[in-house]
């Protein structure tokens, strides 16, 4: 009896010790927050949705883009479009409140959150925020189980559903590879005629957006869209009128992955709860073991 | 007079009606799988950027999980807690759960759009990623849950592997493996007893956990923080209400009389489960004041209620019944209803209660998902069959012998 007790120890023991040094193997995402991270400061006052940036876009990323001519076509803004794969920025077009202004449009795309649900929830940690700001995929890790797709607040990433083989998560990816890693500027940006688009450091577009509401209270409501949304985000935007009304979603200030990462943590804290109920449950087994004897 | 049980293989016939049309099922669950994998998610599914997980998540993996929980359940009862009367229900719950994660881990890579690419989850898991944990669980879950069927392959071809022809000088090392498994899993098999249950603990509250990081996009009736807990909860007190529908439509089946006295036992315990699981449901409801919702008539309310009148609250009162326990036509009925319950939550969880901020059209399961869907099951089913002929897993009553010969599962500390 009492062998049997001693290599029931000794077996729960090995049993968990191993359980901790595997799980600790395991590596988190890269989601560095630098200071000078960038960002975009989009106007939508300034918006004159010409969709030069649709196309820029599209030939920076290398997905058919057609011809620029039909880009002055207004007819699309009768629905709402949503970025996909085949487009990874759209612009929208709203009915405006200001009564001088027809209409108001908004160019939408990744926001480039600072703490991405994306890069929390993605299984194999194919997403990743870099040090200057750009939220990227990484397709060589991706299994496609687009849960990305779940937990992103501004209903952003998109999958190629038609693809059977490496079908892709489509979003922004702030010219990460080809233009901003290398201190270049955005495509979108640098085709925008009217500086709707500036690109920067975050903390000083910030200020800058702040200082235009300042001079400018009647053009613009209180409010730069991305301070605080969802934890902050590297793309912020000005506007006339309530954001709500600009096709915006209602997210709140905090980030998403604040109501899953507590949990994950409290429960794999050095593997206390698990290795606790494993030892709890093996005394209720035990004593079992014991008074099932004594009855025989 | 006490009787006594020994599982053995049964000797049944398989061709039956049902089987044809399970087999007309798969069938056609394996033209739309060809289809699939083929031309890709989008040629079969309704999924959309908009509704990114279907019908295959919430009901091949979320429900499937749970209602696989009479594995972890039945093993705890009997092995943890020393319950010896309920013995005879362990090896059908093991190898139902053990078919049950099978097809959940199949549906996953049906469901994946680089289903190939698998085997990066445990090497380059995301440890912030909830379903990498959920992942991780279902994964060494699955492997436990072979290991514990182990010992039945092992009663069934000891002394018995018998292979023809070329492959004959395999007889002797396949023997003696299985002689090896077998001592070897007598001494440790409580670990694995133990290790599965707690790996159930783990992955059913964080399968609850996954649609936290969704935030609003899930309507506040199922959206709470202490998700987790109530898959957990629901997963235990839907755990034997499967054990005894499975039970009931297998003697029925099969032909055997129902252990109707171990099942009456066993159907008492699922009432006050059933009853914990509605009291912080309703508890976390009145704490967060979302009965407000229930003011209007929407989709999400109506099968709000629909989960909680016939799923929980109308089973909870019919296990405190003694005519339904006593009835086998009302014990089923009622193990049905609490499993069509935990099944209707999971749905409602992963799509009825999910509206992103930018919906167009509402997501329904297509035909090609259900066909699949129910092709699974399907094959599930004539596994089923197939593996109680072949294995000892159902008990049956021995005539004329003695005591000594009470019957005992393998690879428990005797």
């Amino acid at each position: 009896m009492s062998q049997s007790r001693r290599s029931f120890l000794k077996a729960m023991g090995t049993i968990s010790l191993t359980a901790v040094s595997a799980k600790e193997s395991k590596a988190t995402p890269k989601n560095i927050l630098s200071d000078d991270r960038l960002g975009v400061l989009v106007d939508t006052t300034v918006c004159i949705g010409c969709r030069q940036c649709e196309y820029a876009c599209k030939v920076e990323h290398g997905l058919p883009a057609g011809d620029i001519d039909d880009y002055s076509d207004r007819s699309v803004f009768e629905t709402r479009r949503r970025p996909d794969h085949t487009a990874l920025t759209v612009v929208n077009e709203y009915p405006a409140e200001d009564p001088r202004q027809k209409s108001v449009t908004v160019k939408v795309q990744c926001m480039h959150c600072d703490h991405p649900a994306c890069v929390s929830a993605c299984i194999v940690g194919a997403f990743t925020k870099e040090e200057n700001g750009a939220v990227i995929w990484d397709g060589g890790r991706c299994i496609g189980c687009r849960y990305c797709m779940v937990a992103c607040p501004f209903q952003v990433p998109a999958f190629e559903f038609n693809k059977a083989i490496q079908p892709r998560i489509m979003k922004c990816d702030f010219c990460y590879e080809t233009r901003t890693s290398k201190g270049l500027t955005a495509a979108c940006v640098e085709a925008c005629p009217t500086e709707a688009l500036t690109l920067g450091k975050r903390y000083e577009l910030i200020q800058v957006a702040h200082e235009r509401i300042r001079e400018n209270p009647q053009r613009y409501i209180d409010h730069v869209f991305g301070e605080h949304e969802a934890g902050g985000t590297s793309w912020l935007y000005l506007g006339g009128q309530e954001f709500l009304k600009l096709g915006f979603p209602d997210v709140g200030t905090k980030p998403a992955p604040s109501a899953t990462e507590p949990i994950q943590h409290a429960i794999f804290k050095f593997f206390v709860p698990p290795v606790a109920l494993y030892a709890l449950l093996g005394g209720i087994m035990w004593l079992g073991k014991q008074s099932s004897e004594e009855e025989e | 007079m006490e009787k006594y049980f020994k599982p053995q293989p049964l000797k049944r016939t398989f061709l039956s009606k049902g089987v044809i049309v399970l087999l007309i099922l798969t069938a056609n669950g394996i033209v739309w799988s060809i289809l699939r994998f083929g031309f890709g998610l989008g040629a079969v599914t309704n999924l959309s950027n908009q509704f990114p997980l279907g019908m295959w998540i919430a009901l091949d993996v979320a429900a499937g999980v749970a209602l696989a929980a009479g594995g972890f359940t039945t093993s705890a009862l009997v092995h943890i807690f020393y319950r010896e009367d309920f013995h005879v229900l362990v090896r059908p719950a093991i190898m139902t759960a053990m078919l049950g994660y099978t097809f959940v881990g199949l549906s996953v890579v049906f469901d994946i759009g680089r289903y190939y690419n698998v085997w990066h989850v445990p090497i380059m898991g995301n440890s912030n990623s909830v379903l990498f944990e959920v992942g991780m669980c279902v994964m060494a879950y699955l492997a436990t849950l072979y290991i514990e069927f182990f010992p039945i392959v092992n009663e069934r071809f000891i002394g018995r592997v018998h292979l023809q022809g070329v492959l004959r000088f395999l007889n002797k090392p396949i023997d003696s493996f299985l002689r090896f498994a077998d001592s070897f899993l007598g001494k440790t098999m409580f670990i694995f007893i133990l290790l599965g249950v707690v790996l159930s603990c783990l992955h059913q509250s964080s399968l609850g956990t996954l649609m936290l990081i969704a935030g609003k996009k899930v309507h506040p009736l199922w959206q709470t923080p202490i998700s987790p807990l109530l898959f957990l909860l629901s997963a235990f007190a839907v755990g034997f209400p499967m054990v005894i529908m499975e039970s009931l439509t297998a003697s029925r089946s099969l032909g055997l009389k129902p252990e109707m006295d171990v099942l009456r036992k066993l159907a008492r315990f699922i009432g006050p489960l059933l009853g914990i699981y509605l009291a912080f449901k309703l508890g976390d409801m009145v704490i967060r004041g979302t009965y407000v919702y229930l003011n209007e008539i929407n989709l999400q309310t109506v099968m709000w209620v629909i989960e909680i009148l016939f799923g929980v609250i109308i089973p909870l009162r019919m296990f405190f019944e003694d005519k339904v326990l006593r009835s086998r036509t009302l014990l089923y009925t009622a193990s049905l209803l609490v499993i069509f319950g935990v099944a209707l939550n999971r749905f409602n969880v992963f799509i009825i209660g999910y509206t992103p901020p930018y919906m167009v059209q509402r997501y329904w399961p297509s035909i090609g998902e259900i066909s699949v869907t129910l092709g699974f099951i399907a094959i599930e089913i004539l596994l089923y069959r197939a593996l109680v002929m072949i294995f000892p897993v159902i008990a049956v009553p021995l005539k004329g012998v003695s005591a000594k010969a009470k019957y005992a599962i393998r690879g428990v500390i005797q």
